[in-house]
């Protein structure tokens, strides 16, 4: 059982500020169903552009509730430029701490802070531009870098802890710790590309490269929407897969399955090869 | 604060009879069983009565009976047997949606090079048979399917697929932990080579396991050590808890189908009472093939580890396969298998009953969801999304 602080168990037991400010001036949206918690904040400013008042819906466990409680109760009374200044650890100190594996939750809250202000001034949040590397819970580069630096992370699991990232498949461990070195001021060797040479492989090799594709590229995206694919067999040029997840129930799984995973093996494998779905 | 207790398929309390069965052999009747006099001699007599009992339970010979440490090192002791009595065998087959016990173990396989297959669940959690006689091959060393699961209770076929696993000569292995007790089990009708259980799941003590290995089967020892347990799992035997899971399952025994038919009409209730009072809530798992304790039901929109410490509030004791609960970031690989939509697999929560809990408990335990469901719904921005969406759709 986890061990939440009493200030954690009072904001879950008691949350203040739920719901939604009317005609609110911004409003953040992080997280999703999906990955299993989700924060939308919403303020309104007073003439002098302090903040008036501010709520939050969230779906999650007790410390992502919690967190989202004690965001609104800091942010209220400040101006937008105080309230940029928080951060997650300030979220983390107001609740008398969190558990490692909960931290992601203070993350949320600040993001949701940052979405909202960008929101609000129709800025584009920096996180938009920078590119996604855990596909699993879609974190990009920037807020990996964000948290590091923040936090003071040193170690993948710390990342995984703050940001989910590297959470689900795993397959972008290296990425991650390649992020880690340079952040960390050492020099991080560039991350690999996925795909070798497709010139004439042998039967194992195009084994082993389709097994990679689907491993590296097409399972990190179907995963996005909540799906996923394994691999059954090869025989000959026929893959044999089955849909899972949200992609076993998807009325579209039909045209995901030839137009996307057929259409990426044979670009990046062999022009022949053919995806057959088999029945669970 | 009374405690209710409804995670049963975690742990059960240890039967007052069962305690007591067990404390003089912690005191004064301390002895070893293998040793050349009668205060040895007597303790040796009360372990083979354990294994009589044992046996009785399960319809098995007393030989057959190798008391274990845990559940979990039934299992592995039943898949390296295999292994080591078939070297040339390089396959395994085995579900998706095994314990930890089994799947963690296939997962090292895996990675020492061995070929495994992991068969697919449909939508109710339920096995295609055609598929698992595909997955059989010359190669297979041995299948090891659960006989029921521990979060949804969906009953496997397994004396199916043990027949379909001797016909082809293919060791098969089942981890009936969650099943002995609540389903009969007769080993004297099946073709089940070896078959894992766990003491505490059944009012013995958590440290007491065992593994069923029929008469005639290959078997090469996981825990190698003394002569102890016809020389198949050294060690000095754990005595005490031995002789509490042969009075464990002497109880489990006794009015096995009427203690059954009451839990499963308490469950039903409760099932029933949470479904009719809390729309967007729905079972996980098969409703016919399943044990008569579990519930695994999902409530959308919220998740479980909030649930969890709401109703630990008030007392009760559930569990969840919310990936909040499980310390990963994902949710119960049981509901992802299958193919529960996230929406529902996030705020899923597992009751599991035992045959102590009562009426006036599953009372209150309907009397004191569906508020807090609510409370959380309140909450969450997807709920009033969702209900908006319900109501422009009629």
């Amino acid at each position: 059982m986890w061990v939440y602080t009493d200030k954690v168990k009072e904001l879950f037991n008691n949350p203040k500020n739920v719901g939604e400010v009317e005609d609110a001036d911004g409003v953040g949206e992080v997280g999703s169903l999906s990955c299993g918690d989700a924060l939308k904040l919403t303020f309104k400013l007073d003439d002098a552009g302090r903040i008036m008042d501010a709520k939050f819906q969230t779906f999650g466990c007790a410390s992502a509730i919690a967190s989202s409680s004690a965001l609104t109760e800091m942010i209220i009374g400040k101006t937008l430029d105080e309230a940029e200044k928080i951060t997650n650890q300030d979220i983390v100190e107001f609740l008398g701490g969190l558990p490692d594996k909960k931290m992601h939750c203070s993350v949320m809250g600040q993001e949701a802070l940052r979405a909202a202000i960008a929101n609000f001034r129709g800025e584009k949040l920096p996180k938009e531009d920078s590119e996604i590397v855990c596909e699993c819970f879609g974190v990009t580069e920037g807020e990996i870098v964000d948290a590091i630096k923040q936090n003071n992370l040193t170690t993948l699991e710390q990342v995984t802890d703050y940001t989910k990232a590297g959470g689900g498949c795993g397959s972008c461990h290296e990425r991650i710790e390649a992020i880690l070195e340079e952040v960390m001021g050492q020099t991080g060797a560039e991350p690999k590309p996925v795909r070798p040479a497709k010139s004439r492989m042998s039967n194992i090799q195009k084994m082993k490269l389709i097994e990679e594709v689907l491993e590296k590229e097409i399972q990190p995206t179907l995963a996005k929407d909540g799906g996923s694919i394994e691999l059954m067999d090869i025989v000959g040029d026929r893959v044999l897969v089955s849909l899972r997840g949200a992609c076993a129930t998807c009325a579209a799984a039909d045209i995901t399955l030839k137009q996307y995973v057929e259409s990426k093996l044979r670009e990046l494998v062999a022009d022949t090869l053919v995806v057959e779905e088999v029945a669970q | 604060m009374k405690t209710i207790y409804v995670d049963n398929n975690a742990t059960t309390q240890v039967a007052p009879e069962v305690f007591e069965e067990m404390t003089p052999y912690f005191t004064e009747l301390y002895g070893n069983p293998s040793s050349m006099h009668f205060f040895g001699g007597q303790v040796e007599r009360k372990v083979e009565e354990a294994r009589e009992r044992v046996a009785g339970l399960l319809g098995a010979r007393p030989q057959e009976i190798i008391f274990t440490s845990c559940g979990t090192e039934s299992d592995n002791a039943a898949i390296m047997s295999a292994l080591r009595c078939n070297p040339e065998k390089r396959h395994v087959v085995t579900t998706r949606v095994e314990h930890p016990a089994v799947k963690n173990v296939v997962s090292h396989l895996k990675r020492e090079g061995y070929r495994v297959t992991e068969l697919p669940v449909d939508r109710q959690g339920l096995l295609s048979m055609e598929e698992v006689s595909r997955a059989m091959t010359d190669d297979t060393a041995i299948v090891s399917v659960m006989w029921a699961n521990n979060e949804t209770g969906v009953l496997f076929p397994v004396e199916e697929i043990a027949a379909m696993a001797k016909s082809r000569d293919i060791v098969f292995h089942t981890d009936a932990v969650q099943a002995v007790g609540k389903i009969p089990i007769n080993m004297a009708d099946n073709q089940i080579d070896m078959m894992s259980l766990s003491g505490h799941k059944l009012h013995a003590p958590k440290g007491i396991g065992v593994l069923y290995v029929r008469r005639g089967t290959r078997f090469a020892p996981f825990v190698i050590g003394g002569h102890q347990e016809g020389g198949r799992r050294g060690g000095t035997e754990n005595v005490p808890y031995i002789i509490g899971l042969g009075k464990a399952c002497e109880l489990a025994a006794t009015n096995f189908k009427e203690k059954n038919l009451r839990v499963k009409s308490l469950r039903d209730k409760l099932e029933k009472g949470l479904l009719q009072s809390i729309e967007n809530s729905m079972i996980n798992g098969d409703r016919e093939q399943r044990l008569p304790n579990t519930s695994s039901i999902s409530f959308e929109y919220v998740e479980g580890e909030s649930i969890l410490l709401k109703l630990s509030d008030k007392g009760i004791c559930a569990s969840s396969g919310s990936a909040c609960t499980s310390g990963s970031l994902e949710p119960s690989h049981v509901l992802r298998a299958m193919g529960v939509p996230f929406t529902a697999a996030h705020g899923s929560i597992r009751f599991s009953l035992s045959s102590y809990n009562t009426e006036e408990e599953i009372d209150y335990i309907l009397e004191v969801v569906p508020p807090i469901i609510e409370q959380l719904r309140e909450i969450s921005p997807f709920w009033k999304e969702a209900v908006i969406r319900s109501c422009s759709a009629s």
